[in-house]
């Protein structure tokens, strides 16, 4: 019988911790969770809070999560950490802010785009210009 | 002396230019190695992701997400389409919106309609002349794209999606194989394709905190929003190799027209000289 649990913590960004330990705590929604080896199956959504692994040499490490997902299957527990704030009202801002961000490019018609667009226009224009001086000068030798 | 001067001049502006074209790729040589170590650094969480999904998948689920369930009827189709920000990439983005245009065309045929989200300058440059709709934009993601400038784009697709007025979320990017290839890609988010159900399950369950839903929700927003920043950072390596090669043949061909501009300057030169001499030649024989 195994006295260590595999304990995984990643966020989108990078693996922050791989390894064994003898216990794991972390703050989830309902409240707080310490998880031992052979933990029956669990899922939970984690608060922004530390989580605490300690490892089997007797050594403990403290990881800061802002929030994120707690799975704990018998022999492995997973953390999959948020790296951004997460908030039901955040993220619906960040919605509305994309959808703006679209309209507004669509509606803007002095962009980036159209100014690109119109340096072109303007650079052939004074390209044929130029052709025609040319023209004119050879016309009246 | 015909023409030398006019050629000299040239020589030396494809010179400028060749010094422009081989610092561009210099410095997208290093930024390969930067966003290559980005899209490495997010595979763990993917791994992970995938891996939890797979274990809810075979827990005992006595509910359906919506993100689960295919639906009979398509009515709307929508296309996260991941384009860079700045051109000089060689077919990058043409060759992406042309497998986007196709795919569109043929749920056209079909009678559905389109939804965009671009991310990129480039895509919604590209799309706004089209006669679809632009639900979200995003772009100015820079060197280093966070998360968090992409979950507003994505919220918008999947509430449209909850809602059931988008019946379909496809992505689509640049792949990055290696430094040369870089390969179109399409994948479809939304209905998440199925596991198989086959499979004969053991009897229990997850302890859920708070609740299944809530949670099977929020665990398939994050796998997406996860899928979708993959997706970006490997667009952003696909961008930096592309220009890294436009830039290294436009390099070349400056390095051959400045060997071919030299042999015209020098059969100049000598023509020059040649003719120089024989009328000294012919002046002295008159005399």
């Amino acid at each position: 019988m195994s006295k260590t649990i595999r304990c995984d913590i990643v966020s989108a960004h990078e693996e922050i911790y791989s390894g064994d330990a003898v216990m794991i705590f972390a703050t989830g929604v309902v409240g707080e969770l310490g998880i031992s080896p052979r933990h029956a199956p669990l899922i939970t959504q984690l608060k922004p809070g530390p989580v605490r692994v300690q490892q089997p040499d007797g050594e403990e490490v403290f990881f800061f999560v802002g929030g994120g997902i707690l799975e704990v299957q018998p022999h492995i527990v997973t953390v999959l950490a948020d790296t951004a704030v997460r908030a039901d009202d955040l993220d619906e801002a960040a919605a509305v802010r994309a959808k703006e961000e679209a309209e507004r490019e669509l509606q803007d018609r002095t962009g980036e785009m159209e100014v690109a667009e119109a340096q072109a226009k303007l650079a052939e224009a004074i390209a044929q210009l130029q052709a025609l001086e040319q023209l004119r000068k050879r016309l009246k030798r | 002396m015909a023409g030398g001067k006019e050629i000299t001049t040239k020589i030396r502006s494809i010179e400028n230019t060749r010094k422009v074209t081989s610092a561009l790729e210099m410095v997208s040589a290093s930024k390969i190695r930067k966003s290559q170590a980005l899209m490495n650094a997010t595979r763990p969480y993917a791994r992970m992701m995938r891996r939890v999904m797979g274990h809810m998948s075979k827990a005992n689920p006595e509910y359906r997400h919506p993100f689960t369930i295919e639906r009979e009827e398509i009515k709307k189709v929508g296309y996260i389409i991941v384009s860079t920000d700045r051109g000089l990439c060689g077919g990058l983005n043409t060759n992406l919106f042309k497998l986007v245009l196709n795919d569109i065309g043929l749920w056209q045929g079909k009678g559905a309609q389109i939804s965009l989200v671009t991310l990129g300058k480039k895509a919604l440059a590209f799309f706004k002349n089209l006669k679809v709709e632009i639900a979200a934009h995003a772009s100015g993601l820079g060197e280093k794209p966070q998360i968090e400038d992409l979950i507003g784009s994505i919220k918008v697709m999947l509430d449209a999606y909850r809602e059931g007025t988008l019946d379909r979320l496809y992505i689509v990017y640049n792949d990055f194989i290696n430094t040369m290839t870089q390969k179109p890609t399409m994948e479809r988010l939304l209905p998440l394709p199925a596991t198989d159900d086959e499979e004969i399950r053991d009897i229990w369950d997850y302890i859920y905190e708070p609740d299944a839903e809530s949670l099977l929700d929020t665990v398939l927003v994050r796998y997406i929003e996860s899928l979708v920043y993959q997706s970006v950072l490997e667009n952003l390596a696909s961008e930096h190799a592309a220009r890294m090669i436009a830039m290294k043949n436009a390099t070349d061909n400056a390095g051959e027209l400045i060997d071919d501009l030299t042999l015209i300057f020098n059969k100049a030169r000598q023509a020059a000289i040649t003719q120089e001499i024989s009328e000294i030649v012919g002046g002295a024989a008159a005399v």
